[in-house]
């Protein structure tokens, strides 16, 4: 139970609408672990019954063994960045973080410690109405961490900001997750999970759709294969179909091979004496297996419903 | 960072009881943190006591012209029309039923309140928190200010031999009533707001419900429309600010005193009571 969030048969409808479908998953710690999925899967909605903000029409969700609603104090339990936007734009920073602290006994000393660690002691005393997007994510995640919480959960954290708070936001979190708690991220962009977690969570119309570990998740469905780029196409695709290879070609002009090795490919065509101007091995992109797995799950798909 | 640095930080934030007196902090802390609380309730108190001010210079004024009848009904009806005002006091109820329910309208139009739920899921404990320190800083505003409207009201009034002092029956009482008035009407803002969730929204339905209905109602003709009169928060200060009886223009059902208090307990009762259980029956 330490630290584990544990959902068993989540479910969640509004109206007829089933946001979260009978979601069976348990998150660990000492990971990141990416929660993916489309725009509109659920991913909000279960985020929202893990910290107790929406109630679940079915079935259970905790935290560390005990239902987030039940607890009187939240924060020393788990830390949210749910919407950058939930905050009262008249305030300053460090009003905003010392309501919050001071509601869980939390002593004054640590808001001046996470605004320190997110980088926005400058802006402190400033109007967080004025502050930009990013800044905002920032302050989401120094509110986050104000408890110092074994289970962290963050909604799209990576929204708004620049590249080098998209780094920084990575390293945090790999360094969250090596302090043995539990992080656990939503993302709609693969390429944001890439260099970021370790576990993946897939989810798609509310749906489980996969459960597992970077590798295994790219190695899945994406198939990995071999470019070549050559001046006589036709005759080098007959000599590697004679081998057994598969022999598709892209839109690029170049052959995609796949069942056959680089090192294969070129013996065989230094044999036959068909020239080579390219030949690289693809490596299975995270982005592919993702948009591969979630295809037919996808709640808004662009060019549908049009007359 | 290591687990072991992870640790030993952990250990620096150490678990402390849940306390409501930590409730109380931060919605201190949140309303005070606003230039809007911190600009609106200084401005309230000036305008009403100005208001007051105002009217009892006039009087001060004219009292040469004034035919001794007319200064015989100005002493029984007119100290405590100057010292509380409508003008100023319509104000002051709108101002703290507009305070009052931006308290929490302020928290869920901005999507804060997601963010205060999160770090206390006793949501039920927040509103009380939220509603102990509204009434505890509307009625300091709401004794300041009746307090000061009264004492240079009726010290400008003195100086024409028709000031009342405090001591005199009934005076003390019309004193407090405008003081808890401030506190009542904040609560009530609070509870509508909580209901309805929107900031216009609520404004409106508290000035129809504070101002405007108990101004529209005829309470002459049906017992029932006047006992529901009766029961309006605004009737209410108005019995309790009445010194001496209106002899001119006597009300057939006229209100109690004891059920005026009752009145204003009721309403803010029930309007604390809204809030705590709308806000924790819906999700924000």
């Amino acid at each position: 139970m330490d630290r584990v969030i544990e959902m068993s048969a989540l479910t969640r409808r509004y109206g007829r609408k089933t946001a979260v479908d009978d979601l069976t998953l348990t998150v660990r710690p000492g990971h990141v672990t990416g929660f993916l999925g489309p725009n509109g899967a659920g991913k909000s909605t279960t985020l929202r019954m893990i910290i107790g903000l929406t109630a679940p029409t079915s079935g259970t969700v905790t935290v560390d063994g005990v239902r987030f609603a039940d607890r009187p104090r939240g924060l020393r339990h788990a830390g949210a960045l749910l919407d950058a936007g939930d905050v009262h734009g008249g305030r300053g920073a460090v009003a905003h973080l010392s309501a919050l602290a001071r509601s869980n006994g939390i002593a004054r000393g640590r808001v001046d410690e996470v605004l320190r660690e997110v980088g926005l002691s400058a802006v402190g005393r400033r109007r967080i109405g004025g502050f930009s997007l990013g800044m905002r994510q920032r302050l989401g995640i120094a509110a986050a961490l104000l408890g110092d919480p074994p289970v962290l959960l963050f909604d799209e954290p990576f929204n708004g900001l620049d590249p080098e708070g998209v780094r920084w936001v990575r390293d945090l979190f790999r360094r969250l997750a090596a302090e043995g708690r539990t992080v656990f991220v939503s993302s709609h962009l693969m390429s944001e999970m890439q260099n970021c977690a370790d576990r993946l969570v897939v989810i798609g119309r509310g749906r489980l759709i996969a459960e597992q570990g970077l590798a295994e998740f790219a190695a899945r469905s994406a198939r990995a294969g071999v470019s070549v780029r050559t001046p006589d196409p036709a005759r080098l695709a007959a000599v590697l179909a004679a081998e057994g290879a598969d022999v598709r070609p892209s839109d690029t002009g170049t052959l995609v091979v796949t069942g056959l090795t680089a090192a294969r490919i070129g013996d065989l065509a230094l044999a036959h004496r068909v020239g080579l101007h390219e030949l690289t091995t693809r490596t299975a992109s995270l982005e592919e297996a993702f948009m591969a797995l979630t295809a037919d799950n996808v709640e808004y798909p662009a060019g549908e419903g049009t007359r | 960072m290591t687990a072991a640095t992870g640790a030993a930080r952990r250990a620096a934030v150490t678990e402390t009881p849940a306390r409501f007196r930590d409730l109380l902090a931060a919605e201190w802390i949140k309303l005070w943190s606003l230039r809007s609380t911190r600009w609106t309730l200084p401005l309230v108190l000036l305008f009403v006591v100005g208001v007051s001010v105002n009217a009892s210079l006039a009087d001060h004024r004219n009292w040469p012209t004034y035919p001794e009848e007319r200064r015989e009904m100005f002493r029984l009806y007119g100290p405590v029309r100057d010292a509380f005002p409508e003008a100023g006091y319509l104000l002051l109820i709108l101002a703290s039923a507009t305070v009052g329910a931006l308290t929490v309208v302020g928290e869920y139009q901005s999507g804060l309140i997601r963010a205060t739920f999160a770090a206390v899921p006793a949501r039920r404990a927040t509103v009380a928190a939220k509603a102990a320190v509204l009434a505890g800083v509307m009625l300091a505003l709401g004794t300041v200010t009746a307090a000061t409207s009264f004492w240079v009201s009726q010290a400008i009034l003195a100086d024409r031999g028709a000031g009342w002092s405090a001591g005199e029956p009934g005076v003390l009482r019309a004193v407090v009533a405008s003081a808890v008035l401030v506190p009542v009407c904040s609560l009530v803002g609070m509870g509508l707001g909580a209901l309805v969730r929107h900031a216009a929204g609520a404004v409106a339905a508290a000035t129809s419900l504070l101002v405007l209905v108990p101004m529209a109602v005829d309470s002459d003709e049906h017992r029932w429309i006047a006992e529901l009169y009766n029961a309006l928060p605004l009737t209410a200060w108005l019995r309790l600010i009445e010194v001496h009886p209106d002899i001119l223009n006597p009300d057939p059902y006229p209100a109690t005193v004891t059920g005026a208090w009752l009145t204003f307990a009721a309403w803010s009762l029930a309007s604390t009571l809204a809030a705590v259980a709308v806000v924790r029956r819906r999700d924000p």
